[in-house]
């Protein structure tokens, strides 16, 4: 099993690698990323990328796709571990400076001292002060 | 002090909540969470996930976020500014002049926050969409990759390949060098002594550590 970091926290995925490449089964990238390969290229809602002509053997072969090899092509941020078990598959400047222009403050889910899960969205309604600090 | 804030303004349909980035756990944050009672949300932030969501650079930052989710302040220092410089570097003891700097600002950041939990959007600290905008520090390609290397860098460690994380988390110092969040959190986790903290911050010489706040009143 192969361990892929997204924005949603870590997942294990049944994945080939092979230098810089992570090969997933098209529905497991699908359900990792939200991209979904489509005849009209790699889409993500209405948005799609097309597979890059003449280099169709990178990124797809039957039934799989190289998601390390679009999210390089998406300029985002593609890392792994020495051994390819761990595989980072970040978010670019430009997506998140577009997120953040929106000015919806993205929702997150973190853990209080006793493992409870707070999600921002439950404080709808309230005004809030959302404010860091840390023990270093 | 988040708590006696909260306490004042609970009717305000006005809510605190505060997250320790720590990647060293709830362990590291429970001493002083306990000792402020919190009954707000005080949350744990391992991996640095607010400071990516919200582009911040350090702590204490803040987001002021209005009842519809919208953000009326982007990320900006919560109420500090370059005061703490006058402290001791052996002692840590604050010279008068600069714990009264201190103290100042942060009233007034504080006085700002009861005039927008009181007042919504009539209050002249809450930006308009305009103003927001413009205030937004948007991140670069650099930081977008550093926090990649944070994020793996962390995973690593949290799964016992230290060193190996710790160069992915060496690379992300290098690619931000003006995140102190990274910075300083590496430095915990390498347990570098406080007096690592001083020499970066004292070989800034003139120029500011942290990022200006846009308040009257506060530099």
């Amino acid at each position: 099993m192969t361990t892929l970091l997204t924005e949603s926290g870590p997942t294990e995925v049944e994945a080939r690698t092979e230098g810089d490449s992570l090969w997933l089964d098209v529905a497991e990238a699908e359900r990792v990323t939200g991209w979904e390969l489509k005849p009209e290229g790699f889409c993500y809602g209405p948005v799609c990328i097309p597979v890059p002509y003449g280099r169709e053997e990178e990124f797809v072969a039957p039934g799989s796709v190289n998601i390390a090899a679009f999210w390089r092509h998406m300029g985002k941020p593609v890392l792994h571990d020495e051994a390819s078990e761990v595989w980072m598959l970040g978010q670019d400047a430009a997506a998140r400076s577009y997120e953040m222009l929106s000015l919806q403050a993205p929702d997150f889910a973190l853990p209080d001292l006793d493992g409870n899960i707070h999600q921002l969205s439950d404080y709808r309604g309230k005004r809030v002060l959302l404010v860091t600090w840390a023990s270093w | 002090m988040w708590q006696r804030l909260y306490n004042e303004l609970a009717d305000e349909d006005f809510v605190v909540i505060t997250v320790a980035m720590d990647s060293r756990g709830a362990d590291a944050a429970r001493e002083w969470i306990e000792a402020a009672e919190p009954t707000h949300p005080s949350l744990i932030d391992r991996d640095h996930v607010i400071s990516e969501l919200f582009n911040m650079v350090n702590v204490p930052m803040a987001v002021w976020i209005d009842r519809d989710g919208r953000i009326v302040r982007p990320a900006e220092y919560a109420g500090t500014n370059d005061a703490f410089r006058g402290q001791d570097r052996e002692t840590g003891a604050w010279s008068d002049d600069a714990f009264q700097e201190m103290r100042r600002a942060r009233l007034i950041y504080m006085d700002a926050i009861r005039d927008w939990a009181r007042n919504g959007s009539a209050s002249e600290f809450a930006w308009d969409d305009a103003d927001a905008r413009a205030h937004l520090r948007l991140p670069s390609e650099e930081t977008a990759m550093a926090n990649a290397h944070f994020r793996i860098g962390q995973h690593l460690r949290q799964h016992g390949r230290v060193e190996e994380g710790d160069r992915f988390l060496e690379e992300a110092k290098q690619l931000d060098p003006d995140n102190w969040n990274i910075w300083r959190q590496a430095w915990n986790l390498e347990d570098a002594p406080v007096s690592t903290f001083w020499e970066r911050v004292d070989a800034l010489g003139d120029q500011r550590y942290s990022l200006p706040i846009d308040m009257p009143g506060i530099a």
